[in-house]
């Protein structure tokens, strides 16, 4: 099945979750990062649970902060 | 390694942090990348979740739209900004425990000085330490 990851078109196995993606695509610090499928948050332990199709467009984005 | 910031956009992310202050402004930097070097295209200038002039947070319903926005436009995420009202442009404790991408840029714009003074920055992290270094920063045309 083919998944936009990040803007760019990627193969993946039939059943691959969004845990499973964090660890395919070598996210650093995944515990920091927050994915969206279809503009939709993906939170916790539902990365475990939430199963990609094909056609769904994934976003990775590192909590960003700081200060002085 | 270099990061360009086109003269203009250099002056919307100027405006928009001396409009946030006494708070630290931040936002998002957009381009591309070609091999190691980066060209900002875009600026999002985004609200601080914080309002804050010693800590800065974006909300990632900001960031989200943002990057949505940039795919729309065939850009990529390069990294964030943000001010130090109050001190030097280089990265404090907080910002280094938060550089948590290894890829993206971190541009620090101190308003400490009469001259507004803008520095670009990496975080690597090494045995669970982070580790900053100076990105070469080019202002214009």
């Amino acid at each position: 099945m083919d998944i936009i990851v990040s803007g760019v078109k990627k193969t993946f196995a039939e059943g691959l979750t969004v845990a499973q993606l964090l660890i395919e695509e070598k996210v650093e610090s995944p515990e920091y990062v927050t994915v969206a499928v279809n503009e939709e948050f993906v939170e916790g332990e539902a990365k475990a649970a939430r199963i990609l199709t094909s056609g769904d467009q994934v976003e990775f984005l590192y909590f960003m902060g700081g200060g002085r | 390694m270099t990061i360009t910031l086109p003269r203009p956009l250099y002056e919307e992310l100027l405006e928009h942090c001396r409009r946030c202050w006494p708070q630290e402004g931040c936002g998002l930097l957009a381009g591309r990348t070609a091999e190691a070097d980066k060209t900002v295209e875009k600026i999002y200038p985004l609200p601080n979740l914080a309002q804050s002039r010693t800590r800065f947070d974006i909300d990632q319903k900001d960031q989200l739209r943002a990057v949505i926005d940039m795919r729309k436009r065939q850009l990529t995420l390069l990294g964030n900004f943000h001010s130090h009202p109050d001190t030097p442009a280089r990265p404090s404790e907080q910002d280094l425990q938060l550089g948590l991408d290894p890829a993206a840029s971190y541009l620090i714009l101190s308003l400490a000085e009469k001259e507004p003074a803008l520095k670009a920055f990496r975080v690597a992290w090494l045995s669970g330490q982070p580790t900053a270094s100076q990105e070469e920063l080019i202002v214009g045309p």
